[in-house]
């Protein structure tokens, strides 16, 4: 254990001691995928769905910087457009999970009685329910597409937010901060919601930014199969599914390039997470 | 993962308590082993519920629901409402399916014409197979790398630490992708397609998918098994057993290892639910005929029958690993006294 003294420093350098050099590179390849999918419209070079037969699986070149695909689409702007749907799901899915689990948690960790046993049960229940399985279970009854796997996602995620909330509501609620309110008569919603609550935001924000990187890779794994995104609408696993024929024919960019912001995205994203969780474990224990 | 590490002090000298304490622990065996029953039971049976009643979320004709792509004419409309019991109340259709499964009738597929036990069945061994293989590597790998990892510090321990970083943010499907392109398509070792002719031909074409399938689970047990080792390495018996004169391995082995082994057993539940349903998602771009395949197409051929059966199996094989973990957990270590929760 080093024991790390916090020096006020001067100006900018105080954000350089926030986070690690890995964990600032993550973050710029998160934002930069980020934005640039955001802007797609705006800053893709070729329409995402223009089919030029007269340029089939080009190699990277000043007209199409990453090359294009079997149908001589632009690869970049699939891309780019293909982010669009590929961050959207987990976005959802993860603000869902964060928003449900939070609340669940805190109800489940301040009632002492049946009620939080209830809960603890239906959150271990809900743990025997694989998020991807439920998604395709989903899929079976709703139909292919977005809605059904980020309606079956978001409730999967559920317990791994509120388990955690549950615990660390438990931890807060003996601690003399919260018995000073209970004492000098303060109502329950106001202590919990406004004192307990953005107590917890740190411990489950880390949580749920890890969450966000498995969702990005079930649901790419969906589109993968056939059973997510449709096309002709771009998405990083769809993109990889329609690459595997030219991959096969020993033309690998056209996979390359959505299976490498994939794995870009889920590591930017875990790393980010775990530099999160590490400093907050190290206040919390 | 610390809750375990606290042995819990003997309160000095209370009496009454204390031996009623001793007492109660005498009993708690049994007790453990039988609440632990009782709760497989009940996750086995709710889940059942849930798994059931999935169906009657989706609004509308049921008849029609289940016939979704086919040709509803008046006869097959007729033949399902019998099949699934339709017209009868909604729990007694639930019973009738919950005492089908239990005797071996779990309903009839509508793509395949036949009994979804008999398709099920015929698809099993390809799926054991790749999942006994990717248990195969997930273990030997998994351990070898967290255990070399926690060996060598320094250089050693922060490149695989790094490699296992980027390995477990690798998704299986893109695994996949990867050794097919770098071991069909680049080198030619290995077969990209089919699951071959049984034997070392097997387990030859069972080879890439079974590491694309584990690829998050080996670098899960080897950053478990190396940190586990880790904490096991700083306590006072292992500097014991060294001061005793023991050689490095059988300290390692006796005293590290076995003590490490709980943090890596609590994570195999997860682990074996994990490799089923992401088998669905490999088999698929194998072109193996096992169950995740059958899976996918049932979902693509909206057979769904089939789908409840197979999300049923997957859940209750989660569930059932779960409890053989939590009754394994005290045999490995004592301190995990019957009647603690481990988890």
């Amino acid at each position: 254990m080093t024991l790390a003294i916090q020096l006020p420093q001067a100006g900018l350098r105080r954000y350089g001691s926030l986070l690690s050099p890995m964990a600032w590179g993550a973050l710029a390849v998160a934002a930069a995928v980020v934005l640039l999918s955001l802007f797609a419209p705006v800053l893709a070079p070729y329409d995402p769905d223009y089919v030029d037969l007269n340029n089939v699986l080009a190699g990277p070149g000043p007209q199409h910087l990453l090359g294009t695909d079997a149908l001589g689409r632009d690869l970049l702007s699939r891309l780019m457009h293909g982010g669009r749907t590929s961050l959207l799901g987990p976005t959802i899915v993860v603000i869902g999970s964060t928003v449900l689990g939070l609340l669940l948690g805190l109800v489940a960790g301040w009632s002492e009685g049946w009620l939080g046993k209830v809960l603890g049960r239906l959150f271990d229940l809900l743990f025997a329910f694989p998020a991807l399985l439920m998604a395709m279970l989903a899929i079976a009854l709703f139909g292919k597409g977005l809605f059904a796997p980020i309606l079956a996602m978001t409730i999967a995620y559920v317990p791994y937010v509120a388990r955690l909330a549950q615990s660390l509501v438990v931890a807060e609620r003996s601690r003399p901060y919260v018995q000073a309110y209970r004492v000098l008569g303060f109502r329950t919603p106001w202590v919990v919601l406004g004192r307990v609550l953005p107590n917890l935001i740190p411990t489950v924000g880390a949580q749920s930014t890890l969450n966000f990187g498995y969702v990005l890779a079930d649901l790419a794994a969906l589109s993968f199969i056939g059973l997510g995104v449709q096309p002709p609408t771009s998405d990083w696993g769809a993109m990889i599914e329609e690459s595997r024929g030219a991959l096969l024919g020993g033309y690998i960019l056209p996979a390359f390039w959505p299976a490498l912001v994939v794995v870009l995205v889920v590591v930017a994203v875990n790393v980010i997470g775990e530099e999160l969780s590490d400093r907050i474990g190290g206040k919390l224990s | 993962m610390t809750a375990t590490d606290h042995v819990q002090a003997p309160a000095p000298a209370q009496g009454g308590a204390a031996r009623k304490r001793a007492k109660d622990r005498a009993v708690r065996p049994t007790v453990y082993i039988l609440k632990k029953l009782v709760s497989l039971v009940v996750t086995l049976f709710v889940a059942s519920l849930a798994v059931f009643f999935s169906r009657f979320l989706v609004p509308g004709d049921p008849a029609r629901f289940l016939l979704r792509g086919r040709s509803p004419k008046p006869e097959a409309l007729e033949e399902i409402t019998r099949q699934f019991g339709l017209d009868k109340p909604a729990w007694e259709q639930y019973l009738n399916w919950l005492g089908g499964i239990l005797q071996g009738d779990w309903g009839r597929s509508l793509t395949y014409r036949q009994d979804v036990s008999d398709v099920l069945l015929g698809r099993l061994p390809t799926t054991l197979q790749l999942v006994a293989l990717a248990a195969v590597f997930i273990t030997v790998l998994g351990l070898f790398a967290g255990i070399v990892a926690s060996l060598n510090k320094g250089f050693g321990d922060r490149f695989i630490l790094i490699t296992l970083t980027a390995a477990g943010a690798v998704p299986p499907f893109v695994a996949a992708i990867a050794l097919v392109a770098l071991f069909s398509v680049g080198l030619g070792w290995f077969p990209s397609f089919g699951s071959g002719d049984g034997g070392w031909d097997r387990i030859w074409h069972l080879t890439l998918p079974a590491l694309a399938l584990g690829i998050t689970y080996i670098a899960m047990v080897a950053r478990v098994t190396r940190s586990s080792m880790n904490e096991q390495l700083l306590r006072e018996h292992v500097e014991v057993a060294t001061s005793r004169g023991l050689t490095r391995g059988s300290v390692v082995a006796r005293h590290v290892l076995r003590n490490a082994l709980g943090p890596i057993l609590t994570v195999s539940g997860v682990l074996v639910a994990g490799l089923l349903v992401s088998s669905a998602i490999i088999e698929r771009t194998f072109g193996l005929s096992g169950i995740g395949q059958l899976l996918v197409q049932s979902i693509d051929r909206l057979d769904f029958a089939v789908v409840q059966a197979i999300v049923m199996v997957v859940v209750a094989a989660f569930v059932l690993v779960n409890t053989v973990v939590d009754l394994i957990q005290p045999l490995i270590d004592p301190r995990i006294a019957a009647g603690t929760e481990s988890r």
